[in-house]
């Protein structure tokens, strides 16, 4: 059984803000059916680029809904310059740490932010930059690279803990430690 | 809180008369059964006893049981048994539902030993296509192992036929028999299976023994070497105690049997009818009718199995998933993935597998734990939508 804080069990079996938001002004959406989580972000943005409210809707496990609730309960009340600097630290911090394996849960939370804040903005978000290295779970070397910058990652089992990529059929695993060696090179 | 334990197929309670049989000898009756006293020898006594019971379970005779660890154990003693007494045979056969006990070690002997293996496909019911299994065994193939029942669905494999087949063309047949056992009749005398592997925590025993019967007259090389115990087929003092236990659970199983396929499979029909009645957008894993009695894969759309159980848990209710969250793996079960389960449904799978402890009582509580867990997941999932999965 995984070692879920308390405050991760509060937000899976009380989650905050859950529905969809009906006169919602930016939507986010990221995960998918196959790859077993996904999360839908509403958010209602005010006339001074300020988060008034926040809902959303989660399929996935207990960290995944208690991630969404999180995020929900951080963004409320933020400008979106603010709001677009939230991290998936900032969600696990928020819910006092999630299992490492469980990581890209608040990788998720901040993913779908971002998409949402781009939406309001009217910023196209290409889908996918750079070339798709996980096909299982359809991650890209960019995003590889920006994961392991931006929480320090050292091996490949952590990219899998923070983007799934190379936890399927694991055939591009040593495509991602490659990526990884490349990236502590450059550092 | 009162636990609802319908997680069986993970592991069983220790039933109350196994541990009244197993406690003198964890206390005074300490001695060793291999020794020249009668001291030891009343704990070997013991041990013929047990080994006798458990071969009666499957109808085998006492000398064709040795007894090991685990389940795990005995599957790796078997496959590497026979690949040792056939050294030009490169070739091994396995379906691709197997317990992680044969597929990983089928897994490494090709990565590690230059061997071929041929994992057999299963159709959407789980049902092992038996044309693709008769053309792949060839002169070549050194063992075919195949689960008897497999342990998330509970879908069983015509081992009758299967064996028949591959003794007449003298290759051998080892069956994974640990979650059948005790659930469905096994008889060795009837299934032409060279070897068959059995664990006691599944019928009611501790963890940490296992049995491998070995037909007569078949060529055993040892997996561990050691001492003379099991004459010779496992190296290892016997672990007394647990044998002594296993004896008396093997007892009570074949005692049991009739209640598994009346009173175990009652229930088991009840909760499944119950749920599918209930709980719109719900659908059973595996063959109806081809199935343990005790098993039921349940798949909901459009909602997570780790949350499920989770919210289960809360209501006491233990059970297990095939979703992936649980497991630390991020693909659903390999078992549900090889039926091509929809991956709405496959991510929230969950397995209810019943004993005779179990009650109706019990499953009224967990039908109505769960329909109300289902309808909150179903609320806060983006894939559910005015009743229907979007």
């Amino acid at each position: 059984m995984w070692e879920y804080t308390d405050k991760v069990k509060e937000h899976f079996m009380n989650p905050k803000n859950v529905g969809e938001l009906k006169d919602a002004n930016a939507i986010g959406e990221t995960g998918s059916l196959s790859c077993g989580d996904a999360l839908k972000l509403f958010l209602k943005i005010n006339e001074n680029d300020r988060i008034v409210e926040a809902s959303f809707m989660t399929f996935g496990c207990a960290s995944a809904v208690a991630s969404s609730s999180a995020l929900t309960e951080i963004i409320k009340g933020m400008t979106l310059d603010d709001a677009a600097k939230i991290t998936n630290d900032d969600i696990s911090d928020f819910l006092g740490g999630l299992p490492k394996e469980k990581m890209h849960c608040s990788v998720m939370g901040q993913s779908a932010l971002r998409k949402a804040i781009a939406n309001y903005r009217g910023i196209q978000i290409l889908e996918k930059p750079g070339d798709v290295v996980c096909e299982c779970f359809d991650v890209t070397d960019l995003e590889i690279i920006d994961a392991v910058k931006a929480n320090n990652i050292g091996t490949a089992d952590d990219v899998t803990n923070y983007l799934k990529a190379g936890g399927g059929c694991g055939n591009c695993l040593e495509r991602i430690e490659e990526i990884i060696e490349s990236v502590k090179a450059k550092q | 809180m009162k636990i609802v334990y319908t997680d069986n197929n993970a592991t069983t309670r220790v039933a109350d008369e196994v541990i009244e049989e197993m406690l003198p000898y964890f206390g005074e009756l300490y001695g060793n059964p291999s020794s020249m006293h009668t001291f030891g020898d009343q704990v070997g006594k013991k041990v013929v006893e047990a080994r006798q019971r458990v071969a009666d379970l499957i109808n085998a005779d006492p000398e064709e049981i040795i007894f090991t660890s685990c389940g795990t154990e005995s599957d790796n003693s078997a496959v590497y048994s026979a690949i040792n007494a056939f050294p030009d045979k490169k070739h091994l056969i396995t379906s691709n539902v197997e317990h992680p006990a044969i597929k990983n070690l089928y897994t490494h002997l090709e990565k590690k030993h230059g061997y071929r293996a041929t994992f057999i496909p299963v159709d959407k019911k789980g049902l092992l296509n038996l044309e693709m299994l008769y053309e792949a065994m060839t002169e070549d193939t050194a063992i075919i192992s195949l689960m008897w029942a497999n342990n998330e669905t509970g879908v069983m494999f015509p081992i009758d036929e299967i064996a028949e087949k591959a003794n007449k063309k003298g290759i051998l047949m080892h069956t994974d028999a640990v979650q059948a056992a005790g659930k469905v009749t096994i008889d060795v005398k009837k299934t032409g299976v060279d070897m068959l592997s059995l664990s006691g925590h599944k019928i009611h025993a501790p963890k940490g023994i296992g049995v491998l019967y070995i037909k007569k007259g078949l060529k055993f090389s040892p997996f561990i070497i050691g001492g003379h115990q099991e004459k010779g087929r496992r190296g290892g003092t016997e672990n007394t105690t647990s044998i002594i236990g296993l004896g008396k659970a093997c007892q009570l199983a074949k005692e049991h049997l009739p209640i598994m396929d009346t009173q175990v499979r009652e229930l088991r029909d009840y909760l499944q009818a119950q749920l599918l009645e209930k709980i719109p957008c719900s659908s059973v894993n595996g063959d109806l009718d081809q199935r343990l009695p005790n098993t039921l894969s349940i798949g909901f759309d459009a909602v997570e199995g780790e949350s499920i159980l989770l919210m289960l848990d809360r209501d006491g209710i233990c059970a297990s998933s095939g979703s992936a969250c649980t497991s630390g793996s991020l693909d659903p079960s390999h078992v549900l993935m090889a039926m091509e389960v929809p991956f709405k449904s496959a991510h929230g799978s969950i397995r209810f597998s019943l004993s005779h402890y179990n009650t109706k009582e019990e499953m009224d509580h967990i039908i109505n734990s769960l329909i109300p867990v289902i309808k909150k997941l179903r609320e806060m999932s983006p894939f559910w939508k005015d009743g229907k999965v979007i």
